[in-house]
């Protein structure tokens, strides 16, 4: 009996000092660098900002990283509410005024442990997609291009990822980028498995590059190559222009 | 002894190796057996839906009162989403097919704008009906022709791997009678096109238009002087100058190099070298500076293209870049569709990236200045539920393509943000977009 009240003791004190030694961890804190910060920005600043911006109350959202609209909308009421120039721009000024308002910040954040405020990631935990694509859109196109024509220059693979999107706007083709891409016999790459290698870093910047409007490829929704195409059809198709080893049709 | 040994051992591989064999063929049977199956599946869909479809347009032709109409219509609309979407599944992009896909595109397109008009205002022309019964007897063709290779299909077991086969490996000229099939279709739609564009059921491409650029034929040596204002110091013996061809919409001259893990692209107009697009790669190290140190950069590379008015609207980073879009402003109204777009490196605020193809193709002109509507008309047109939060004159591209005059309005609520496109005339709202820029990383 006596034993159980002792263990019972003990593993009430052990839950209350356990949550202690994190804490240390956390209260860092992070600075401002000196840089302008603005809407579209991504990275540790961001954080700062939105963590603070969220302290005072005018940010909801969960602290990402990633300057976005809320962000922006954020950063205008709290330069209406402080009387200054209201253009969503956060400069040293901001940041001295943010820094003073949010004061109790640093040492609220360990404490809030357990609240329903998050503490803040110490990495970006968001990234900016364009034009309404996701990530797994932006990696299976990266995953085609790399596969059709890794081998080309820069702007030939901008060119295939143009293609792509050419595609999806076209009225005669499949209108998702999955439809398109694994169209029967729309590519060898998709044919012979080679979409399945691993893309580099080069076909996700060129996809990138195309989805906020590089066409090099002028327009085209085909290609080929002219050594190895077998289709007498494709070579009927009005040319626009040669980057590589593709020839870019309409 | 020993060659009792040897005898059973040999006896085993050889069983061994048949059984092996004949297991892989099995699932190699079952593989593309599979795949035909489901090349199958889209393709007697595709022609029982075109049967529904020829149809549906048949008691349209029948139907007088809106109740009906607007429903079948609607229905019609979803018809020949799912026939192009069947179309997409089956091996036909080496074939010539596009006008029977336009066909299909263009129906749709018509179906939905008219069942979603209000047809007791707007009941149908007698040019659209005209166009319907076009429609109906087109469509009717089509029908018929994808019966017969059905039914041969049917009749003789043909297969569509075979058909993928004939296409991957050897000419279309090959006798196989499903791409002849497929031919004669396409063939019937041939006469078709310029009856539809007549009656309107089909548009013609939209072209862009280039021709308020003027100026003279550049010359090879000159293209690359040109190229070089923007590449700095590269060697001419390095650059390669090729020419569009045909088919391109606007003429154009590439100047391209490739030096010391360095890749410079650069695309000009023909007609008085004008920079359309350029584009360097190379390794970006970790960013040193901010996106609005980047931004300001961006601005200078703007205004090296002498092109005044242009105001920063969007700016992203992506990882070690950043991506700034500029419109042109004139009198407080922006003109999104004549846009620039500039990408830096964050590591030392280098040019990356410029994309000038859309500013040069919207000739500024035609466009409706004076809005009809005062700013406290146009903010009523908005959802009351929303919060607007700023407000500017804007043009954009309508549906049609054609350049309207809008009050763009950024708007929130709760925590989405976004952007209503009112009419600056009629008060109609033409556009809202729920601004999403950003995405959760899920691999983090």
């Amino acid at each position: 009996m006596v034993l159980r009240k002792i263990t019972m003791a003990s593993l009430l004190f052990a839950l209350l000092i356990l949550p202690v030694p994190n804490m240390e961890d956390q209260g860092k804190v992070h600075a401002f660098s000196d840089q302008v910060i603005q809407h579209g920005a991504v990275g540790q600043d961001v954080i700062e900002l939105q963590a603070r911006l969220k302290h005072l109350g005018f940010y909801s959202k969960k602290v990402d990283g990633v300057f976005g609209w809320s962000t922006y909308w954020a950063v205008r009421n709290f330069q209406y509410e402080f009387g200054m120039e209201i253009d969503g721009l956060v400069g040293q000024q901001v940041k001295n005024k943010l820094v003073k308002a949010s004061k109790g910040y640093e040492q609220a954040l360990p404490k809030n442990e357990g609240s329903n405020e998050q503490s803040a990631p110490s990495e970006p935990t968001a990234v900016n997609v364009p034009g309404g694509y996701s990530q797994n859109d932006i990696k299976l196109m990266a995953n085609a291009v790399y596969g059709e024509a890794r081998g080309e220059p820069y702007e030939g693979q901008v060119a295939v990822a143009a293609v792509i999107l050419n595609r999806l706007e076209s009225a005669t083709f499949p209108n998702s980028v999955s439809g398109v891409i694994f169209e029967p016999l729309a590519f060898t790459a998709v044919a012979d498995g080679q979409i399945w290698l691993t893309p580099n870093d080069k076909a996700e910047e060129a996809v990138l590059d195309a989805i906020n409007g590089w066409d090099p490829s002028g327009n085209a929704t085909y290609y080929f190559n002219p050594n190895t195409a077998t289709s007498s059809w494709i070579w009927s198709r009005p040319q626009i222009k040669r980057i590589g080893k593709h020839i870019f049709c309409k | 002894m020993f060659r009792w040994i040897t005898i059973s051992l040999l006896t085993i591989t050889v069983i061994g190796l048949g059984a092996f064999g004949y297991k892989e063929h099995q699932e190699k049977t079952a593989v593309l057996l599979q795949a035909e199956n489901s090349y199958q599946r889209a393709f007697h869909e595709l022609t029982s839906d075109v049967d529904t479809l020829h149809d549906k347009i048949g008691a349209t032709l029948a139907m007088n009162s809106r109740k009906q109409l607007s429903p079948q219509l609607a229905e019609i609309w979803r018809i020949t989403s799912e026939a192009s979407s069947d179309v997409g599944q089956l091996p036909l992009t080496l074939l010539p097919f596009n006008k029977t896909e336009q066909f299909l595109y263009d129906i749709g397109d018509f179906a939905y704008n008219t069942a979603i008009r209000d047809l007791d205002d707007e009941p149908l022309t007698e040019k659209e009906v005209a166009g319907l019964e076009e429609l109906y007897k087109q469509s009717g063709d089509i029908r018929n022709e994808l019966r017969k290779v059905q039914n041969v299909v049917l009749k003789d077991n043909l297969r569509w791997m075979d058909v993928e086969l004939a296409l991957a490996t050897k000419d279309e000229t090959a006798d196989n009678t499903i791409i002849n099939g497929f031919k004669t279709v396409e063939k019937s739609m041939d006469g078709f096109q310029q009856t539809n564009m007549e009656t309107g059921m089909s548009s013609s491409p939209e072209k862009q238009d280039f021709s308020h650029l003027g100026g003279e034929k550049i010359s090879e040596k000159e293209a690359i002087n040109i190229a070089k204002e923007w590449f700095g110091d590269v060697d001419d013996s390095k650059f390669t100058v090729t020419q569009s061809g045909k088919g391109a919409d606007v003429p154009t001259v590439t100047a391209s190099y490739n030096e010391d893990g360095k890749n410079g692209y650069m695309d000009m107009s023909r007609q008085g070298g004008y920079p359309f697009m350029i584009m360097i790669n190379r390794d970006i190290k970790e960013a040193e500076i901010g996106l609005s140190e980047a931004a300001s950069k961006a601005e200078s590379y703007v205004n090296k293209l002498n092109l005044d008015n242009m105001q920063l609207v969007e700016s992203s980073q992506y990882d070690k870049v950043g991506v700034f879009r500029f419109v042109y402003v004139k009198d407080d109204i922006r003109y999104y569709p004549n846009s620039v777009q500039v990408k830096v490196a964050l590591d030392n605020g280098d040019l990356l990236g410029l994309e000038a193809i859309e500013y040069f193709s919207h000739p500024d002109d035609n466009v409706n200045k004076e809005p009809g509507l005062s700013e406290t008309e146009a903010k009523e047109m908005v959802n009351p539920g929303l919060e607007i939060q700023d407000n500017h004159l804007a043009v954009i591209e309508d549906e049609g393509g054609e350049p309207t005059l809008c009050f763009e309005f950024l708007t929130t609520k709760g925590d989405e943000t976004y952007r209503i496109f009112i009419n600056a005339d009629n008060g109609n709202e033409e556009k809202v977009e729920t601004m999403r820029t950003s995405e959760q990383k899920f691999d983090a």
